[in-house]
């Protein structure tokens, strides 16, 4: 769908894109991830063609992004805005011509939305005259409007309370499952595991890691594991392999007992459950997955160690 | 460019819709023709408190026949003596009645006494004083056996008839007044009307980017777009206005004239029958001059081009609110609010102060000189000093050089302006430098 290669973009004192690639897979969920700052919304306008890069490329549908691609891609930015004194239906309308729309067509989708979200009566107010979160409301629709194949939300969830956060995330699965591509912006991890099939992780201007979620899981799998028995702890000579794992941490509780076991390099689970079956009673295995949010923060701290 | 005509409707409509542009298109020609109102108002209050009736106790007895009435005084020969004719001054309303008591030895002696209620008027005076004077000269040229008529007849008023030798040779009648009047108006009208339009589309930029829809509208359509849409859609909703102002002005004129006039003549009969029967046809024929116009006034306005100034209006308006909207449009995109334009905007509509300030000088007094001629070609410059130049006629050549540079001014200050509010618009929090200003300028897109 989207592929952007080797994107540099330079600002007088400081690089906001270095050498970044992406892959956009047709029809999936991407979520764009980075701190504050990192370059994403840098990366955004340059999809949006709203400034062009210094270097690199991009290809739509792989043809190189251009001005009639304008049309196929909705952009929801982070800063909302819309014309206070303009009335919705008239500046829906507006919006969705200037992607190309036409007068009639933009009303009768637009009557679609309105009927869908519940927010008909809305038509003849002004935008100053709604609730931040009617204008939130309002301009998603004004994203969604042109059926675009690319929908570009920049922290989309930001100004919802949690129901309309909620009518708002089923509309985008909706609009996924009949074909749109997603990429989902944004530095709140929460709802991106869930969302998500593709992510990349931007930070100081490079990307530091994409994939899909399940590989990029897999990837950092710690090799960590909990493993309750019964019985009081024991010590660690007993217990402890170092050629096959370390005792990361260990809690005790009453005749329970738990370990936070990590393997070391090349053993396999069972190569340690074999050491330990005749030593205790276990109860209970468990392997700890990262998050998301656990490899953000991970990758995030390394490079920001390295940099310093 | 559907886009761009999309967007000239909704910067035309929301506007030309909004309650405070009707109000200024029914307003401001109501507030003309208050001005023009009371304008004749004003004269005509000031031409009755100067116009002063002065009875005349003539003990000379020559005299008073001689002393003809002017434009400012009324001469009544009264009959009654002194201290009768004293009490009607006492009981007379008006303050300008006076008394003129003539000496019995008045040729030998010239000394006249002059009572009136209030101060005596200096000027009334004068006239008097001059008046009598003739009087007593052409007693005494009388005296010496000179005609008088042969001796008017060496007196000689010198009439200077300006004529113009167009360029084909021919002559017509120009008007230096009612040139300065167009000229000052034009200058007035342009200067005004570039600083309110060049600054709705300033506060109309400052807007879309505080409400932050920019990045919405260029995700759509590029920049430059979004610029020359409102700078064309503002730019029509200023065409609109004037063709309104105009229309409404000729009809307002057209009632308010036929209401006045009437009105004036009514009053010429209330006068009238107060005075003496030769001064009212005076009274009436300045009056009607105040009025109306007088045939050789307009015999001159119908010798101005209104063609030509029309048509000059409209190049060298549009051309200066291309120029300075563009420059406004840079600033706006610049800034967070309007209240950091304020640095800005000054520096870029100084040389249109300046040229103001000068129209009213050097421009008008010598249109046709060095500094008037340099600065109706400078594009910064030409929207008011050509308008100024123009009333008093401008060779063609000069013109069209002056529109075409016009042109080329407004491509470049768009070009750069077009430069800098491509990056502007997306820059929140800082108020940028002339260096920032200078950086974004060198972006590459």
């Amino acid at each position: 769908m989207l592929e952007i290669r080797n994107i540099v973009k330079q600002y007088a004192d400081h690089r906001a894109l270095d050498d970044v690639s992406l892959y956009v897979p047709e029809g999936k969920i991407f979520g764009l991830l980075g701190p504050n700052g990192a370059g994403k919304t840098s990366l955004i306008r340059i999809i949006n063609q709203i400034t062009a890069p210094d270097s690199g490329e991009i290809l739509f549908n792989n043809q190189p992004l251009s001005s009639q691609h304008i049309s196929a891609i909705g952009y929801l930015p982070e800063e909302r805005g819309l014309y206070k004194k303009m009335k919705v239906g008239e500046q829906m309308v507006y919006l969705a011509q200037l992607k190309g729309l036409s007068r009639q067509d933009a009303n009768k989708r637009l009557n679609y939305w309105f009927e869908k979200l519940e927010i008909g009566s809305w038509w003849n107010k002004r935008i100053e005259d709604l609730s931040k979160g009617m204008q939130q409301k309002v301009q998603f629709v004004a994203t969604v409007l042109h059926e675009p194949q690319l929908i570009i939300l920049d922290e989309p969830f930001s100004g919802f309370d949690p129901v309309n956060a909620q009518v708002i995330q089923d509309e985008i699965l909706e609009l996924n499952e009949k074909g749109a591509t997603i990429i989902y912006s944004t530095h709140r991890m929460e709802t991106v595991e869930e969302l998500c099939d593709n992510i990349a992780l931007i930070n100081k201007s490079k990307k530091v890691l994409d994939g899909s979620v399940k590989e990029i899981k897999k990837q950092y799998n710690s090799q960590t594991y909990l493993i309750d028995y019964q019985g009081p702890l024991l010590s660690d000579d007993l217990l402890n392999n170092a050629s096959l794992f370390n005792i990361i941490a260990h809690t005790s509780h009453q005749d329970e007992t738990q370990l936070k076991i990590k393997l070391t390099e090349a053993v396999t689970l069972n190569q340690a459950i074999h050491h330990l079956l005749d030593k205790i009673q276990i109860t209970q295995i468990k392997e700890i997955i990262p998050s998301i949010h656990d490899i953000f923060i991970e990758k995030v701290s390394q490079s920001s160690v390295t940099h310093a | 460019m559907h886009k761009i005509a999309l967007i000239i409707q909704r910067e035309y409509l929301t506007r030309v819709r909004k309650r405070s542009f009707l109000l200024t298109t029914f307003l401001v020609p109501l507030f003309f023709i208050g001005m023009y109102v009371g304008i004749i108002f004003l004269t005509k209050k000031s031409f009755d408190e100067t116009h002063a009736v002065v009875y005349i106790i003539d003990q000379e007895g020559a005299i008073a026949p001689k002393l003809k009435s002017t434009k400012n005084i009324t001469y009544i020969h009264s009959n009654k003596a002194l201290q009768e004719q004293l009490s009607t001054l006492k009981d007379e309303e008006a303050s300008n009645t006076s008394i003129l008591v003539i000496p019995k030895d008045f040729l030998s002696n010239p000394n006249v006494e002059f009572l009136a209620a209030n101060k005596p008027n200096v000027s009334t005076q004068n006239e008097i004083k001059s008046n009598l004077s003739d009087i007593i000269r052409d007693f005494k040229y009388q005296k010496l056996g000179i005609n008088i008529d042969s001796l008017h007849n060496i007196d000689t008023t010198v009439a200077i008839n300006a004529k113009e030798v167009t360029a084909d040779g021919e002559t017509k009648d120009s008007n230096t007044e009612i040139a300065m009047g167009i000229a000052l108006a034009l200058s007035i009208l342009v200067y005004i009307s570039l600083f309110l339009y060049g600054s709705q589309v300033m506060r109309g930029i400052i807007e879309e980017k505080s409400n932050r829809i920019i990045e919405v509208i260029i995700s759509s359509v590029k920049p430059f777009q979004l610029m020359m849409g409102k700078i064309i859609g503002i730019g029509l909703v200023g065409l609109t206005q004037f063709v309104l102002w105009v229309v409404l002005s000729f009809m307002l004129a057209g009632v308010a004239s036929t209401f006045f006039v009437s009105k004036a003549e009514l009053g010429e009969q209330v006068m009238g029958s107060k005075m003496m029967e030769s001064n009212s046809e005076q009274i009436a024929q300045s009056g009607g001059s105040l009025n109306g116009i007088s045939p050789e006034a307009w015999a001159m306005i119908q010798s101005v081009n209104f063609t030509e100034i029309i048509v000059c209006f409209f190049i060298f308006f549009l051309g200066g609110y291309l120029i300075y909207s563009a420059l406004f449009a840079a600033v706006g995109s610049a800034v967070d609010s309007e209240t950091e334009a304020s640095q800005f905007t000054m520096p870029i509509t100084m040389p249109l102060l300046l040229t103001y300030a000068l129209s009213f000088g050097v421009l008008m007094n010598d249109p046709h000189g060095t500094v008037a001629t340099w600065l109706s070609f400078i594009p910064f410059t030409s929207p008011i000093a050509m308008l100024v130049r123009v009333p008093f006629g401008v060779p063609l050549w000069q013109i069209v050089v002056s529109a075409l540079l016009l042109i080329a001014g407004f491509i470049f200050t768009t070009w750069v302006a077009a430069r800098i509010y491509r990056v502007g618009i997306l820059m929140y929090g800082k108020k940028p430098s002339y260096k920032e200003l200078l950086k974004w300028f060198r972006y590459k897109s």
